[in-house]
């Protein structure tokens, strides 16, 4: 198994206008995925470590303390998974 | 009035924590949650009395068929039916749609005819007549809403005509929960010689429903959010049209006889009675009983105190909800025009934040288009939080969510 597959559980096309990919990390790891990705990304702003809006290589997210995120404006999941793969790693 | 902390005993679910919070469920306009007397009857069931129905002479079929009648026959009370003739089940509401727009929308629709459907509806009662229009050619016509919020009656006035074969639309919108005045669209409906069908996903569940004293055609619904399992759903239809109508499936059960003919080398088939001519091959036997569980549940509770129930849990929350500035909330103010449904938006977030927000405190609410993307459209909206009621929440649950959507602001 890849980085991708060993942290991410799920995938979701949100529906709504805003064609938001909402990615559900796996449970048992959520607190090494959060720690990850908090060393990697800038944190431009949080609501006590419930809700992260971040930023790496220009594009921006929100990250959840339960293990969720939230990346829009991303040209597709190929991209997607290209932005997992380097933050996971 | 009813309790809901006698009644949030009966659901074992509502004792779970969700990321080390209380469980409070918001989205009963998607599905319900499940009552331990409704479990318990499809254990026993399965435990009990599984058999095929129909089928067998021995006792456990004769047993499962007496269960399954039993619960057609609950319905029927219900929604005050003229019998079991009446009512179909199928695997929810859009089955029930689409088994309307196939079998009999295919037969009587063509050319210059008009199907009417309100922009409100969500995408079950659109996409059906959208899709057989492309078959048979007819006219799918929309009526339109005022601003989003309630129907527009005399545009849907202005739109029917005598070209109009069957008016479509919901009982209750799942965006908004606006009680649409159904009697007086049948009425018009039926001075033009049209048909109704009524969408009642969302009004079975929460109101009184009486289909004579409505005077609809056809009324679908669906199990999963009036208590009952996933996978089992009515369709209601007056006889004299259901008798009219050829099934929707064909296959075992639906059928009388099916005989060969050795000279032209065909069958011929003559159809079971109703209802069962529109249930080929084994139905979900045992979401029939599940379904019938969930309805003496309700009826011992009384359709006209979860109403106001619901009502009353409306008003105080778009009351509470004022307290928060960034919230805009969308339809009606008035809670006693709408069931217990609140769409709504958090100024500089998505639907979809705000509802991983809420989750993070054990909150479940829905958001997106939830499957009404026409309706967002015309309130100009990219997607809505909605949070949705049923006899088990609470002001203290409210008080909560409004306490965690101060929070949320905060971002």
């Amino acid at each position: 198994m890849g980085i991708f597959e060993d942290y991410v559980a799920r995938i979701e096309e949100a529906c709504g206008e805003e064609r938001d990919f909402i990615v559900v990390f796996k449970y048992d790891k959520k607190g090494e995925v959060i720690a990850k990705i908090l060393e990697k990304a800038r944190i431009e702003k949080s609501i006590s470590r419930v809700i992260f809006e971040l930023t790496f290589r220009n594009v921006s997210f929100r990250l959840y303390g339960t293990g969720k995120a939230i990346f829009r404006n991303l040209k597709d999941k190929d991209e997607l998974k290209n932005v997992l793969s380097d933050l996971l790693l | 009035m009813l309790d809901p902390y006698k009644i949030r005993e009966d659901f074992p679910i509502l004792k779970r924590k969700i990321n080390n919070h209380p469980l409070i469920y918001f989205d009963s306009a998607a599905t319900s949650q499940k009552p331990r007397q409704v479990i318990e009857v499809i254990k026993e069931f399965y435990e009990k009395h599984n058999a095929n129905v129909h089928r067998g002479v021995h006792t456990l079929s004769q047993e499962a068929s007496e269960l399954y009648e039993n619960a057609h026959e609950e319905v029927a009370e219900f929604i005050n039916a003229d019998g079991v003739k009446e009512i179909i089940f199928v695997r929810g509401t859009t089955e029930a749609i689409n088994l309307v727009a196939y079998a009999w929308g295919l037969r009587n629709l063509k050319g210059e005819d008009e199907v009417l459907v309100t922009l409100m509806e969500h995408h079950s009662n659109i996409v059906p007549w959208e899709m057989l229009s492309k078959i048979n050619g007819f006219q799918v016509k929309y009526v339109e809403v005022n601003h989003g919020e309630t129907l527009n009656y005399e545009a849907f006035e202005d739109a029917i005509s005598n070209r109009t074969k069957i008016v479509c639309f919901s009982h209750v919108s799942n965006v908004t929960g606006v009680v649409n005045d159904v009697k007086r669209i049948a009425k018009t409906a039926h001075d033009y010689g049209a048909l109704t069908l009524v969408d009642g996903a969302q009004s079975v569940p929460h109101l009184p429903v009486n289909v004579k004293d409505l005077d609809v055609d056809f009324l679908a619904f669906s199990g999963h959010k009036m208590l009952g399992p996933t996978g089992i759903g009515v369709l209601y239809g007056k006889r004299e049209v259901l008798e009219e109508m050829e099934p929707f499936h064909g296959g075992g059960e639906m059928i009388r006889e099916v005989s060969f003919n050795s000279v032209t080398r065909r069958c011929s088939i003559s159809w079971n009675d109703l209802p069962w001519k529109f249930e080929a091959g084994t139905p979900n036997i045992c979401g029939g009983i599940g379904l019938m569980e969930a309805i003496r549940y309700l009826r011992r509770i009384g359709m006209e105190n979860v109403r106001a129930h619901e009502e009353m849990l409306t008003e105080y929350t778009m009351q509470r909800m004022q307290e928060c500035r960034k919230v805009k909330i969308y339809g009606p103010r008035d809670a006693s025009v709408k069931c217990g449904i609140i769409p709504f938006n958090v100024d500089g977030l998505s639907s979809h934040d705000v509802a991983l927000f809420l989750d993070n405190y054990g909150i479940m609410v829905r958001s997106g288009f939830h499957c009404a993307q026409p309706l967002h459209e015309i309130f100009k909206l990219k997607s809505s939080v909605r949070v949705s009621f049923y006899i088990y929440n609470t002001r203290e649950e409210i008080d909560r969510f409004v306490e965690v959507l101060k929070e949320i602001e905060r971002f």
